[in-house]
């Protein structure tokens, strides 16, 4: 195995060129996975006609830009990306606020019944949402609150996105050594006290990836907004983008496309930035259950 | 508990006053969990009950009858289950042989392999929606890119979202690359936790890079391979956007999954009462599912890495 420890830099270029083979097959695996960003990013600002052209170019000759502009007039798409993004942002807070507060005294309060109502958090993990959404609607009907964006912010706060929240947020404190908490009981502080100026600081880590994972299932669902919401200008960003379509549903492409990259673009440039921190996140959801 | 001297005040002591703490602390949870899970979990078994229309709102108890009916009069709902089951068999085996193999070439120290993992992940993150439209766009008949390019081969493609099994196949291979990124970086973790001295030590014994995968690496995996096996299969019965945006159930029913059945009945013919029992059927699955994997788990601690 000596030789696979490379010294110098041209040594280790001859061994990055050794594993040809290796770049090769990742090369050809990457093509399912990049190829419909550089489609869609490509089509955007194709026009409707020749967005079948073949063979198709690289990037489009006279880039047809106006797409952009026209995914405003055909429906209120910046109205509709506001939605999303105030209501990501509730939810992401709500979640956080929630799930740290529970995930702590679950690591470390001890009270009457803490085992127990644990326990039925952690049954509900595993459950599909999908189970509950007919009784959902129907206490959201009954509130009169079909239509409007609270049960998009109510439901995930307090049902699937706190669930897990509190899962990890309990895992995170668990493994915090207690006798930094310790000196905080010595000067005198309450419960709310040590949690506020000694815990939550140190769950930094933990609450980021929590609003990731939080933020991005927000930004992205589909189902509940699809029951709840049925004026144009409350649509969320997914809904509105199944919604490029002619009056006989069939699609726009070159706007739908054009849509797409405009909401799919800013959360790739996030990604790009912060690689590490969001795959960090969703590895996350692996330590469950 | 803890070590500190709890000093007395007003009668509580510091550990009482602590699990009054304890109790506002998990409340606002607890109140919310009960209201949008638990009471609907119970109130979906009591639902399924019932026939209730959602738009004329005319409810009667009919007992079992939903079961009934399910079980014994509703083709769609057997075809349901089997495209149900058809659509986890193809994707699960698919999702875990590649997300093992992706973690495998990622592992290796070599340069830009980060840029691959990027790459790999991407899908992850992005809406499903947006996939899936994208993705809807590429599967087309005659016009559609994926074909353009088969045709420069000299290959016909199908109209995949159309054809009965190809449309199966589509929304399969779509929603894989869409999700193998997550399991794919969780082997990339674990298999960071293998000792390197085994895999030397074997190599020294003479052992290939397929021995080694099969006699260390994939026993060294098990506990993570089953916990992303649960995962993958619950997640694999709750695709919608995909069957929403790609096929919508078609072509000739080919492509109703089991959520999409639920959302078809509750929000298209608006049979809440009927759209519950399968909700039922969706809760005890995945609560079989869950207990196998906590049963199963007992067998695989001494294994763990």
């Amino acid at each position: 195995m000596k030789s696979s420890l490379p010294r110098s830099p041209s040594q280790r270029r001859f061994a990055a060129l050794r594993h040809w083979r290796a770049y090769l097959v990742m090369a050809l695996m990457s093509v399912p996975f990049v190829f419909p960003f550089w489609w869609m990013i490509s089509s955007s600002v194709k026009g409707l006609n020749d967005i079948f052209a073949f063979p198709p170019p690289l990037f489009p000759a006279n880039p047809n830009w106006s797409n952009f502009v026209d995914v405003f007039s055909y429906q209120p798409f910046a109205r509709q990306y506001a939605n999303s993004l105030f209501i990501s942002t509730v939810v992401t807070i709500g979640v956080m606020l929630i799930a740290s507060l529970s995930g702590y005294a679950y690591a470390r309060i001890s009270f009457r019944g803490r085992n127990g109502f644990f326990l039925l958090v952690l049954c509900a993990l595993m459950i599909p949402a999908e189970v509950t959404i007919i009784p959902n609607f129907r206490t959201m009907t009954a509130f009169d609150w079909v239509n409007t964006h609270i049960p998009l912010i109510i439901i995930p706060i307090f049902g699937a996105g706190s669930v897990f929240g509190t899962f990890m947020m309990r895992q995170f404190f668990l493994q915090l050594p207690r006798e930094i908490e310790e000196s905080g009981m010595l000067d005198g502080l309450n419960r709310f006290g040590i949690f506020v100026r000694i815990a939550l600081p140190l769950a930094r880590p933990a609450l980021g990836a929590l609003a990731v994972l939080t933020f991005l299932s927000s930004w992205n669902a589909y189902l509940e907004p699809l029951l709840y919401v049925n004026d144009l200008p409350l649509f969320t960003l997914p809904l509105a983008l199944a919604n490029f379509v002619d009056a006989y549903g069939t699609p726009l492409w070159h706007l739908q496309l054009a849509a797409t990259t405009l909401a799919v673009v800013p959360v790739l440039l996030v990604y790009v930035f912060a690689q590490r921190q969001i795959i960090d996140s969703f590895m996350q959801t692996g330590v469950k259950g | 508990m803890n070590s500190a001297i709890p000093p007395r005040r007003r009668g509580l002591t510091w550990a009482q006053k602590d699990s009054v703490w304890g109790y506002a602390f998990v409340t606002p949870q607890l109140v919310g969990f009960t209201v949008f899970v638990l009471i609907p979990i119970v109130s979906v078994f009591l639902f399924s009950m019932e026939s209730r229309n959602l738009l004329s709102g005319k409810v009667s108890f009919i007992g079992l009858d939903n079961y009934a009916t399910m079980f014994g009069k509703d083709p769609l709902f057997w075809k349901t289950i089997g495209n149900t089951l058809v659509f986890s068999a193809g994707l699960v085996p698919f999702n875990i042989a590649l997300a093992l193999l992706l973690a495998n070439l990622l592992a290796r120290a070599l340069a830009g392999i980060t840029f691959f993992r990027a790459v790999f992940f991407a899908p992850v993150i992005t809406a499903s929606v947006a996939w899936a439209i994208v993705w809807q766009f590429l599967l087309q008949g005659e016009r559609g890119p994926i074909n353009q390019f088969l045709a420069v081969l000299g290959l016909n493609g199908p109209d995949w979202l159309r054809t009965e099994g190809w449309a199966m196949a589509a929304v399969i291979f779509s929603r894989v690359i869409k999700t193998v990124g997550l399991n794919t970086v969780i082997f990339l973790a674990a298999l960071k936790n293998i000792p390197s001295e085994l895999v030397e030590a074997a190599q020294i014994d003479g052992a290939n890079r397929a021995q080694v995968f099969r006699k260390i690496t994939l026993p060294l995996l098990a506990p993570t391979t089953m916990l992303v096996t649960v995962i993958t299969v619950i997640g694999s019965l709750q695709v919608f956007d995909h069957i929403v945006l790609l096929t919508q159930g078609g072509p000739a029913n080919s492509t109703f999954v089991l959520v999409y059945y639920i959302y078809f009945q509750a929000f298209k013919v608006f049979e809440t009462g009927y759209a519950s029992s399968l909700a039922v059927v969706l809760f005890v699955i995945a609560l079989t599912l869950t207990l196998v994997q906590w049963a199963l788990r007992r067998r695989f601690v001494y294994n763990e890495v």
